[in-house]
């Protein structure tokens, strides 16, 4: 049972380590885009799961029920503001990905470097 | 107990499709995946109490972002150039760290550990307070747009800057944000019948869902960010159906430049008029005889402001990316 609810946790280290993996090996841009994103999926979860409280439920308040146990608002508040933030900067990530490709011909980080060595 | 089972399943299919997406050398099932991988998120965070955050990661993760990275995937290869071998060194460390940070786990509070220090520290305040302070239901949206107004307004700035920087990798020049689109307009999905039609019956819905979730986000999950993610979600539902032009012409890029930079400045002036009133900056208690009611309106008019940066960014982001050969 103890070990059950430390299972969040280990998501997070394999989901981490799964994005950071792809980050490294992977040279095509796009795919280490998406890379960045599991890997900044495995903070989220991480903040989340730190949030919630046993017997508890999502941070409303009902009018006229007292005594109601609410899961932690502020990692929610934190990681709903960087969900948007992570598109905006995806985006950003992707337009430069566009940009190098026409520029290049390619999106291989391995390929970019060598036209750059041979210029 | 049931709970619990069905996190450890979906957080199992989270695994399972990560891996997917790392290995497949289709970038066009890799994109899929990752949508799939949004949603999944979506739910987790869902039974994790955070619904909130389930909403905003479903319409940016599952939705935005699915169509902006097959906008770029148009633009660039499709496929992925068969992988440099791998480093045995990488793949050692990256054992290495995970072994080291599941063992790290032993040490933190189990899920939902209501003693765990998180717990024990500024969230009960919060939780206490919000209804004598602030008077809204919605703790997430009160901590969001009152108590932590900074943090909110800084975020709306980097996702206004983000929107900048990409109209100017992509944008055509000056004033003219998406000229590239030009006469040749794509009449998008429009000879298909299923998806014009089943379009044709969702967009006001979701347009709709999209005002609900945002004037209703100080009772309800919602608020500007995800009110403004859906609301694009519609508008680029519609485009692909009906082609860009009618969709540019629904909206024109001029006013997507006012709707970004104007709610920015809305957030900030509410802040502005604060300071003017007599209070600090960000402080609404002031803006109304009484502090509740001055509350309310700087939380309605904030996250207006969100709603409205989040729009114009998202969906000119969209446009200059539909917009490139």
């Amino acid at each position: 049972m103890k070990l059950l609810g430390l299972f969040n946790y280990w998501v997070f280290a394999v989901l981490l380590m799964i994005g950071l993996y792809a980050l490294i090996s992977k040279q095509n841009l796009v795919k280490k885009i998406m890379a960045l994103a599991i890997f900044q999926s495995a903070v989220f979860l991480f903040f989340i799961t730190m949030s919630r409280v046993d017997g508890g439920t999502a941070p409303i308040i009902q009018a006229g029920v007292s005594g109601q146990i609410f899961s932690n608002p502020l990692p929610q508040v934190l990681i709903l503001t960087a969900i948007v933030v992570g598109i905006s900067t995806t985006a950003l990530g992707l337009a430069i990905v566009v940009r190098l490709n026409e520029e290049y011909g390619t999106v291989e980080d391995n390929e970019i470097l060598a036209m750059d060595r041979e210029s | 107990m049931t709970t619990l089972l069905i996190g450890i399943f979906l957080l199992s299919l989270l695994v399972i499709t990560a891996i997917a997406i790392v290995r497949s050398e289709d970038l066009f099932s890799a994109v899929m995946l990752s949508g799939i991988f949004s949603l999944l998120m979506a739910l987790n965070f869902f039974l994790l109490d955070a619904a909130d955050v389930a909403l905003t990661e479903a319409a940016v993760g599952a939705g935005v972002a699915t169509v902006l990275l097959l906008a770029g995937l148009k633009l660039t290869p499709p496929t992925e150039a068969k992988g440099r071998s791998v480093g045995k060194l990488s793949v050692v460390v990256i054992a290495a760290t995970t072994l080291l940070m599941i063992y790290a786990s032993f040490g933190q509070p189990t899920l939902g550990d209501p003693m765990a220090p998180t717990q024990q520290h500024v969230a009960p305040w919060y939780i206490e307070k919000t209804p004598e302070l602030i008077g809204i239901p919605n703790i997430v949206t009160a901590v969001l747009s009152s108590f932590r107004g900074y943090d909110t307004l800084g975020e709306v700035f980097v996702v206004l800057t983000a929107g900048i920087g990409v109209m100017f990798l992509l944008g055509g020049g000056r004033g003219k944000p998406f000229s590239r689109l030009d006469s040749d307009v794509e009449e998008g999905l429009s000879g298909h019948l299923i998806p014009k039609v089943m379009a044709r019956l969702l967009i006001p819905f979701i347009l709709l869902f999209a005002l609900f979730i945002q004037f209703h986000g100080e009772y309800s999950p919602g608020g500007g960010f995800q009110a403004g993610a859906i609301f694009v979600a519609g508008i680029i539902l519609y485009s692909l159906v009906r082609g860009e032009g009618l969709a540019l012409s629904v909206i024109p890029p001029r006013v997507l430049l006012w709707m970004s930079a104007g709610g920015a400045l809305l957030f900030g002036s509410v802040g502005v008029i604060g300071m003017l009133m007599g209070g600090q900056f960000l402080e609404y208690s002031v803006l109304a005889d009484n502090p509740v009611t001055g509350q309310h309106i700087g939380i309605i008019v904030i996250e207006l402001g969100v709603g409205l940066t989040v729009t114009g960014v998202l969906l000119s982001i969209f446009h200059a990316f539909a917009a490139r050969d």
